[in-house]
């Protein structure tokens, strides 16, 4: 299968820091990579290096065969991101919002790609709503949506079922499943839920301190370690490396 | 360019001020009350001094074009905060938007919302005191682009600290330009300051400006030379301002601060 990302000792050091720490993987069209590790250990800047956000100090990030660095514009047309963390304006309704990401992206048509949008993720209901009045499952939705107006081939997902219902989680995880059952696309997804990540995830990469620790498919993991699930894999590599 | 990248950056800020009164009336509200202000001030000095003849007029017109300026230049940082505020700054940041976009966009959607505030301003100066700005005839124009460009270049030195210190800059925002006010003669002769001051004023497009506005309305003479020395520093800045703003954002690119900021 071809890649569609490609990170090559990817570092980046700050003036009191080594946030991350020469990393390299690879994600496959058609994949959702797995980004487990606690708060700190480097994930969000590691997808910033991805995004263009942020400058490695040193290392690459190649999409589609392009580095990230000489070609930010032009690929930030096929790539999108969602994260708990950023929001979209509160004081706008959720269509003017789409309709302004869909304007950002170059979306040609964009009033029907938000009618796709809004059939997809259940919108209707709050279409009209100002973004800021909506539940925390609904911005979720409509952060979803926005992170899906270009119709992106590479989606970071950061914590993307942070702090929503059961039932809500359940809908968005779902969603993600059908997704790229219909297009193909490469996700990486950064998440606490190890259950979201076992269902969802082809491939898992540990990271701590800046560094991936053991990388594998969530079986493969378990029983590597000797564990019941992630979550003890999760846990045991965590505690070896703090006793290191 | 693409146009259609820039309108939808417009887009953001006119569903915002369209879908808000209270913004729209904020817009106004402002302008209106301080070229009341001045406007009642002048017409007391022209009653009870002899010294400040024609005083309504000159000082009228020069309040309407400081305000052009600030409401310029605090158009185009709120443009820049209201990201910030909203958290919505690593969105635009992940958009396909090139910088010269994003000043583009900023710059039109800037010069909407001054007009918005100012034009109710301007509008009542005539039936309250009997001023109409446009007496100034077309070196008007200049002096409105002139001040325009002046006020954006001072919006992309602030957002240029925004992007690369966050909100901590926000201060500096509100007050960049009370610091340059009393350098930039707006109500006196640039022979009022000390000499070291005019030193500075002069490399000030404002100096200029204001210069020539109060020399129409008192002589009814036009000096291009004014104009002419307006627009050069003017140039010099934005150019300036420009760079910086790039320079900014390559360093918040490095630094990390796209990421996080707002937070």
């Amino acid at each position: 299968m071809s890649k569609s990302v490609i990170v090559e000792n990817l570092t980046k050091n700050y003036i009191k820091k080594e946030a991350v720490k020469n990393i390299s993987f690879e994600i496959s069209e058609n994949e959702i990579l797995g980004l487990l590790g606690p708060n700190g250990c480097g994930k969000t800047t590691t997808i910033a290096m991805m995004l263009g956000l942020l400058k490695p100090t040193y290392g690459n990030v190649f999409i589609n065969g392009k580095n990230i660095e000489n070609n930010r514009i032009s690929l930030l047309h096929k790539m999108n991101f969602i994260s708990p963390y950023i929001e979209l304006p509160k004081k706008l309704t959720v269509k003017e919002n789409l309709i302004v990401y869909g304007k950002l992206y170059g979306v040609k048509k964009i009033q029907e790609r938000i009618k796709y949008l809004t059939e997809k993720l259940r919108l209707e209901d709050f279409l009209d709503r100002k973004t800021g009045e909506l539940s925390s499952g609904q911005k979720n939705r409509v952060s979803l949506a926005k992170a899906l107006i270009n119709d992106p081939n590479i989606l970071f997902l950061d914590e993307p079922t942070a702090s929503l219902d059961p039932e809500t989680g359940n809908f968005v995880r779902s969603f993600i499943e059908q997704i790229t059952k219909e297009k193909s696309m490469s996700i990486l997804l950064a998440s606490h839920n190890m259950d979201e990540v076992k269902r969802l995830c082809g491939n898992v990469l540990m990271m701590k301190d800046g560094l991936i620790i053991d990388k594998g498919t969530p079986n493969e993991l378990i029983k590597k370690h000797g564990k019941n699930n992630l979550e003890e894999v999760f846990l045991k590599l965590n505690k070896i490396k703090n006793e290191h | 360019m693409s146009i259609n990248r820039i309108f939808g950056l417009f887009l953001r800020h006119f569903f915002l001020i369209k879908g808000s009164l209270p913004r729209i009336l904020d817009l106004i509200y402002w302008p209106t009350i301080q070229i009341i202000l001045w406007g009642f001030i002048s017409k007391f000095f022209s009653t009870y001094s002899d010294y400040y003849n024609n005083t309504v007029g000159v000082i009228l017109t020069c309040a309407i074009l400081y305000d052009f300026l600030f409401r310029s230049s605090i158009s185009f940082n709120m443009l820049f905060l209201e990201e910030i505020w909203s958290r919505n700054f690593t969105n635009l940041f992940i958009a396909p938007l090139k910088i010269s976009e994003i000043i583009t966009s900023l710059v039109a959607t800037a010069l909407i919302r001054t007009l918005i505030g100012l034009v109710p301003a301007i509008l009542i100066t005539s039936p309250l005191f009997g001023i109409s700005i446009l007496e100034l005839g077309m070196p008007l124009f200049f002096l409105f682009l002139s001040l325009y460009i002046f006020g954006i270049t001072l919006g992309l030195f602030v957002s240029s600290g925004l992007l690369r210190y966050g909100p901590a800059f926000e201060n500096i925002a509100w007050s960049s330009l009370f610091l340059l006010a009393p350098l930039g003669c707006i109500y006196y002769p640039i022979e009022i300051l000390p000499e070291i001051f005019q030193n500075i004023a002069r490399g000030l497009p404002l100096v200029y400006i204001f210069e020539e506005a109060r020399s129409i309305l008192v002589t009814n003479e036009v000096n291009y030379d004014n104009i002419k020395n307006a627009f050069m520093l003017n140039s010099l800045y934005l150019f300036l301002g420009i760079f910086l703003f790039y320079y900014s954002f390559a360093q918040a690119r490095k630094k990390g601060s796209l990421i996080n900021i707002g937070e």
